[in-house]
């Protein structure tokens, strides 16, 4: 018997304790989340940072975290030799070490944690750890989420190629990794973004050829225009890219179209970089369950702070563009839309959208099922995204369900925010109003045998069960209320399996 | 929405889950007028958050759902993915011997099982490994999309006239001289000459100012999904302390394991998050598919369901009031859908179900429930500390 009051089959109490537990975690070691731990050392805290970094190639090929759109070179293959040039990128990194910060490289967080209303039984805060062979749980008191931001792109004829890329991606092949493969740039966007992009690679001994943006004006600060053009790179106003064409080795030319004459050119390049917009990692802040807003601002979806600091969580602050990145264009979100609104004007519909499920945007605004599923009924075909709208706001989880755009192994990184954008111009609505598609844990795509815990707790298997554990509920019909109803559940107990 | 403002129905509905949609749908083919009430968007909690699995021997619905099951598409008039067939195969002596007990249930009520051994799992459920001791062949039931599925059902009853509003909460249950006069939301009243709740957890709380008791606890329960792999021969397989299934898309969705009870409000779940019980899956399912133990988990689920106190449905026309008819099908619900829908179809127009005897389904079998039920259960929210000292205790 089971002490009243107590269901052995319920989770409460069968959270097996961490693996281990730190003061402080951070997460992402950017300069900011560098800059938060050592703070916390210094304040005599016990301090765990992490950082993914230098993420599997496997991963790389994936675009997670960032869009890298395949134009790194070999070397990212050599994980350990990967470390060290990754070490070599963040000189903060030492200091920080010195201040008796614990640092962990190669490491993902995939999921986070804190009991709730919502998950009562849940001991204590918890992250989900993982490198590329296993996964740990590490308990935490205080969570410093500096999880950075990440591209939004779009899709237009070719960017499917690799040389397709985003502007973080980009700059972490360039800096953190030394890996990136490219020489020649096409740059799309001219806000601060693309700006600060052009003048990097410059820097870095690379070439422009041009920056392309579909307004009529440059968008960024007037001092990084100014020193763009100052170096002799063309920013191609009222332009919008057409196709990215190349070969074997992705792409080899970029086609522009000038969108008050009509006219075309194309020019050499082995990379188009897509620099409209970044946006906020919001992954594990979601899936912990604090506030989130869209906020045009700040790039998107973002987290609800007073002081880009603090969450709605005690347990959880932010530290760096997690929280935000206020830049030029003010209205990031606004400017997305009208590139997406452009590039939908420029393309026909067959455009792959979602590169993982192959959905293109004519499949989305149909809302049309996937192929796999043969030929749609009379009565799908009369129910495009128009039939949608009819019965209620847009909602990108509908969309996503039935046509599976958003649903692949990148967890809709390279689709997730163009999706929205999409659905947004074609309802005639700010995508600001377009609901979040939420995030799932794990934020990161990791093999079943890495997230697996392998050493489940005595009490997690003991009782586990399939279903409720409720003896009576499997009880075939005709037998309910017999003699033969105590001899069901005593065979079976819950544990059933159709 | 689909551009009616009238304020009432024939038959109002409340709550767009698959249960409220098929009964919908069942009112529409005989020609009623029926309304849909959501709090959300249809099919958005457990009702697309699911196994999708159906085949549920021990209900008295069990002979209409697989009779249904096959013909669901043509009858929708869209795709719910519906495959036929499931093996449940065990990697132990024990869930064996389970297997085939059901696998003896099954054929005394008609329907074709094949034990297997393990060569013949593996050739049906190719993922398997080498671990397999044997398993059963159900040449019945099976398992759809449940997204698809509550979909398919929107649309179909939108197809015959029913009205669905959406982000439109049912907040109070109007009475008026012995009967149920209509449904108070924030969008205005609406009157109906008979009301249907299948409100999932949030019915409870709904029926009572109306005198009607419907006990219910509610918890969340998680799945995982990878990314897809070859097609298996057979899309549902399950075992080792899981249910799930491979979509046709491809991708490995299973789930199990420990529930955690939640105090649900009026207003719903507040949240469905997946918790670390997810390295938990990833184990199970990559000890039931060794050779899927590669694959890539992108997503998890939870979804919110709720339970009677003996884990069986509630379908029943009250006597009084005698224009309400409630249903929940307590955890287990999807796959018993087309036959549901069916049975409230007949309750509601008919007064008594046509195709099956269903008076144990009755909510009049808990009219002595001790108040404190759920507190003896221990089917309500508990912390980790309260369940050690519990378990020490």
């Amino acid at each position: 018997m089971n002490p009243r009051g107590f269901d052995p089959k319920a989770v409460a109490g069968k959270y097996p304790a961490p693996d281990r537990h730190v003061q402080v975690l951070v997460i992402g070691a950017g300069p900011a989340g560098i800059a938060a731990a050592l703070a916390a050392a210094l304040a005599g805290e016990q301090v765990l940072l992490i950082d993914e970094n230098p993420v599997a190639a496997g991963l790389m090929g994936l675009d997670t975290p960032l869009y890298y759109g395949g134009r790194y070179t070999g070397a990212v293959q050599a994980k350990a030799r990967m470390v060290e040039q990754v070490v070599g990128a963040k000189p903060d990194l030492e200091a920080a070490i010195e201040a008796g910060v614990e640092v962990e490289l190669g490491v993902y967080a995939w999921g986070t944690w804190v009991p709730g209303e919502t998950l009562a039984a849940l001991p204590g805060p918890v992250a989900g750890l993982a490198d590329d062979e296993k996964s740990w749980m590490v308990g935490f008191e205080r969570l410093i989420l500096a999880t950075g931001a990440r591209d939004v792109v779009f899709a237009f004829p070719g960017w499917d190629r690799p040389g397709v890329m985003g502007a973080r991606g980009l700059a972490a092949l360039i800096d953190t990794y030394d890996a990136f493969a490219g020489r020649r740039l096409a740059i799309l966007g001219s806000g601060d973004l693309a700006l600060a992009t052009a003048l990097h690679a410059l820097e870095k001994g690379l070439e422009v050829a041009a920056l392309i943006e579909i307004e009529e004006t440059a968008q960024g600060s007037a001092d990084l225009i100014a020193q763009v053009v100052r170096a002799g790179v063309p920013i191609l106003t009222h332009t919008v890219p057409v196709c990215a064409n190349g070969g074997l080795n992705g792409v080899e030319r970029l086609t522009v179209r000038d969108l008050v004459r009509g006219a075309e050119q194309t020019f050499d390049c082995d990379t188009v970089v897509q620099a409209v917009a970044v946006t906020p990692v919001i992954e594990l802040l979601d899936v912990l369950g604090a506030a989130r807003a869209m906020q045009p601002a700040l790039g998107g979806h973002a987290p609800v702070s007073p002081d880009g600091v603090a969450t709605s969580l005690p347990a959880v602050t932010l530290a760096g563009d997690v929280a935000g990145i206020a830049a030029h264009p003010r209205d990031s979100v606004a400017y997305q839309q009208a590139w997406m609104r452009a590039l939908i004007a420029a393309a026909d519909g067959d455009v792959v959208v979602c590169q993982c499920e192959e959905v293109t945007r004519d499949a989305l605004l149909a809302v049309r099922q996937p192929t796999y599923l043969g030929p749609p009924s009379p009565g799908m075909v009369r129910r495009p995204l128009a039939g949608l709208l009819e019965d209620g706001p847009v909602n990108q989880d509908q969309i996503k369900r039935l046509t599976r755009a958003c649903m692949g192994v990148c967890q809709a990184r390279r689709c997730r925010e163009q999706v929205a954008l999409t659905l947004a111009c074609a309802s005639n609505q700010a995508a600001a109003d377009i609901p979040l598609a939420g995030y799932r844990a794990p934020v990161r795509p990791l093999p079943l045998s890495v997230l697996a815990a392998w050493d489940e707790a005595r009490d997690m298997a003991g009782n586990w069960d399939v279903w409720f554990g409720i003896p009576g509920q499997w009880v075939p019909y005709a037998d309910v209320g017999t003699d033969r109803q105590a001899l069901h559940e005593g065979i079976f107990g819950g544990d059933m399996h159709l | 929405m689909s551009g009616s403002t009238k304020m009432g129905a024939g038959v109002i509905v409340i709550g767009a889950g698959v249960t409220g949609l098929s009964a919908a749908w069942w009112l529409a083919r005989s020609g009623v007028d029926v309304l849909v009430l959501d709090k959300g968007v249809i099919g958005y909690e457990a009702s697309s958050r699911n196994g999708g699995g159906a085949s549920h021997y021990q209900s008295p619905l069990f002979h209409e759902e697989q009779r249904l099951w096959p013909l669901m598409d043509e009858m929708l008039g869209y795709s719910t993915e519906y495959r036929r067939e499931r093996v449940v195969f065990a990697t132990n002596a024990h869930h064996l011997e389970n297997y085939r007990r059901t696998a003896v249930i099954c054929r005394d009520l008609g329907y074709q099982v094949d034990d297997l051994d393990s060569q013949q799992v593996r050739e049906f459920v190719s993922l398997a490994g080498d671990n397999v001791t044997g398993g059963i062949h159900l040449r019945f039931g099976g398992q759809a999309n449940p997204q698809r599925t509550v979909q398919a059902y929107a649309w179909a009853l939108q197809d015959l006239g029913g009205r669905i509003l959406q982000h439109c909460p049912a907040t109070k249950i109007l009475s008026a001289g012995g009967r149920i006069a209509g449904v108070e939301t924030p969008k205005g009243i609406f009157a109906c000459d008979h009301l249907v709740v299948a409100a999932g957890p949030q019915a409870e709380a709904l029926l009572a100012p109306v005198g009607v008791r419907l006990p219910l606890a509610s918890a969340r329960a998680e799945m995982i999904v990878t990314e897809p792999a070859p097609l298996m021969p057979v899309g549902g397989s399950d075992g080792n302390g899981l249910y799930g299934r491979q979509t046709l898309r491809g991708n490995l969705a299973y789930g199990g394991g420990p529930h955690e009870w939640l105090n649900v409000g009026p207003a719903g779940p507040a949240a469905r998050p997946s918790t670390p019980l997810l390295r938990n899956l990833a184990k199970r399912v990559a000890e039931l598919l060794p050779k899927a133990a590669h694959l890539r988990a992108i997503r998890s689920w939870a979804g919110v369901v709720e339970n009677t106190p003996d884990g069986r449905p509630v379908i029943d026309r009250l006597d009084d009031p005698g224009n309400l008819t409630v249903a929940t099908l307590s955890s287990v619900g999807f796959g018993l859908s087309p036959a549901s829908g069916h049975a409230i179809r007949d309750l509601v127009i008919d007064g008594r179900c046509s195709f099956a005897e269903i008076d144990k389904l009755s909510i009049k079998r808990f009219a002595g429930l001790a108040d404190d039920w759920r507190e003896a259960n221990g089917w309500v929210s508990t912390t980790d500390d309260q369940a050690r000292r519990m378990m020490a205790a």
